[in-house]
Parts: structure tokens; C-alpha cells; sequence
């Protein structure tokens, strides 16, 4: 009963976390305030599938969280590369 | 903005770690068959892991590297997919039964096969050529 409230409390303070970073990414000053907001989103994304898998008692979603790590990496990588050279793939 | 930066982590790290995303890709496909995965998913991570050179290195080297034509994947996995579904029509059953049988085989022991595999390598094909497509026309626009 405690561990359910724990974990119920977790989860709200979680998906408040989440709430704040999408804020920033609507109303972030500049560019690279929404790329580190976005970033953030996906790491607590990663935090919120893993206390799922706490409270299932399960491993099944462990490739979920792979798979959101190596979107947010690679969505990092695209928008600071777009935001340093101005294009995203080089040509030349 | 004409200087050349010289990302040297970048390209060192991409080179290991696009070959792992492409190793998971590949267990996601073939873990599809009871857990969580697929054609769908694995054919995405086989786009993201081929998107990762195509941002750390410049897009003439992997156009070099990587002499693939995307567009005519699409119709070969849609042909696959489609195709496969007609197994079952040949052995009097509805179109798309799949047929699973157990075999063991040396070293690895008793092991399913099952025809739906099949279908799953056309829909891996149609999604990792589609999602490369719209990324590579989108991003290597003038």
C-alpha cells in the first residue's frame, strides 16, 4: 500500500517534470533552450517507462526504454548540428 | 561560416555505436515474434542507425558506402509482404494463415520457424526504405 502511494506520487511528480520541459519547449527563449528541453523530455520519458516497469514487476519493457534513448540521442545530435553548421547533412 | 570543425568524438563514437543500434535492430526483429518488437520497430532503428552516418559523415561518402537505391526497396518489401500471404491459399486455408512448426536444429536446440517471419522481412523492408527516403529527400533538399 505505502510502495503504490510512493510510486503514484513518483509518477505525478514525473509527468509535472514533463509538463514543465514541454512548456520550455514552446516558449524556450532561443533554439538551444528547446533542444535541452526536448533532451530532458526524453531522459524523464526514460525515468517514467523504467518506475512502470518497478511497478509491473516486468522486464518486457527494457527494449522501450533503449529505443527512447537512442531517439532522444539522435534528435540531440540532429537539432545542435542544425543550430552549429545550419544544415543537416553536409554536402561537399 | 566556411571553417571546417574538427568533430573527432563524434566520429569516432558513431562508428561503434551506429553497428550497435543496427545489432538491436536486428534483435528487435527477431524478438518480435513473442515480446515486444517487430518488422515495424526494427526497420526504424535500422533508419536511425544508417541516419547517424548520414549525419556524421557527409552525404556523398555514405551515398558511396551504401550504393542502395531506397525508392525500389519499397516495392520489393511490399511485394514480399504481399506475396507471403499467399501460403495459405496454396495449402486450402485463408490468406495470411501463417504455418509454425519445431525444429532442433545442432548447437542451438529445439527452435520455432514460422512463416510469419517472412511477412515481417517485407514490412522491415517497406519501413526502413520509407522512413530513410523522407529523411534523406527532406534533409538533403537544396
Amino acid at each position: 500500500m505505502i510502495f503504490e502511494t510512493i510510486m503514484i506520487v513518483f509518477l505525478s511528480i514525473k509527468a509535472l517534470a514533463i509538463l514543465l520541459c514541454f512548456i520550455r519547449v514552446m516558449m524556450g527563449p532561443t533554439m538551444s533552450d528547446r533542444a535541452l528541453a526536448l533532451d530532458t523530455v526524453g531522459l524523464l520519458l526514460i525515468g517514467f517507462v523504467g518506475s512502470i516497469m518497478i511497478i509491473h514487476e516486468t522486464v518486457a519493457y527494457a527494449d522501450i526504454v533503449v529505443v527512447i534513448g537512442i531517439l532522444a540521442c539522435l534528435g540531440s545530435i540532429a537539432i545542435a548540428k542544425y543550430l552549429e553548421r545550419g544544415v543537416i547533412f553536409d554536402r561537399h | 561560416m566556411k571553417w571546417k570543425t574538427n568533430n573527432l568524438l563524434f566520429i569516432h563514437v558513431t562508428r561503434i555505436v551506429a553497428f550497435l543500434i543496427l545489432t538491436f535492430s536486428i534483435y528487435l526483429f527477431f524478438a518480435g515474434h513473442d515480446d515486444p518488437g517487430g518488422g515495424f520497430i526494427g526497420g526504424l532503428m535500422t533508419a536511425c542507425s544508417v541516419l547517424l552516418l548520414y549525419l556524421t559523415f557527409d552525404k556523398r561518402k555514405i551515398d558511396e558506402m551504401l550504393p542502395i537505391n531506397y525508392v525500389y526497396l519499397i516495392p520489393a518489401g511490399l511485394l514480399i509482404a504481399f506475396g507471403t500471404g499467399f501460403l495459405g491459399i496454396l495449402f486450402a486455408d485463408p490468406y495470411l494463415t501463417q504455418y509454425f512448426d519445431y525444429f532442433t536444429l545442432p548447437w542451438i536446440g529445439e527452435f520455432e520457424l514460422a512463416t510469419a517471419v517472412l511477412f515481417d522481412v517485407g514490412i522491415y523492408l517497406g519501413v526502413a526504405a520509407s522512413a530513410l527516403v523522407i529523411i534523406v529527400t527532406i534533409a538533403g533538399d537544396e
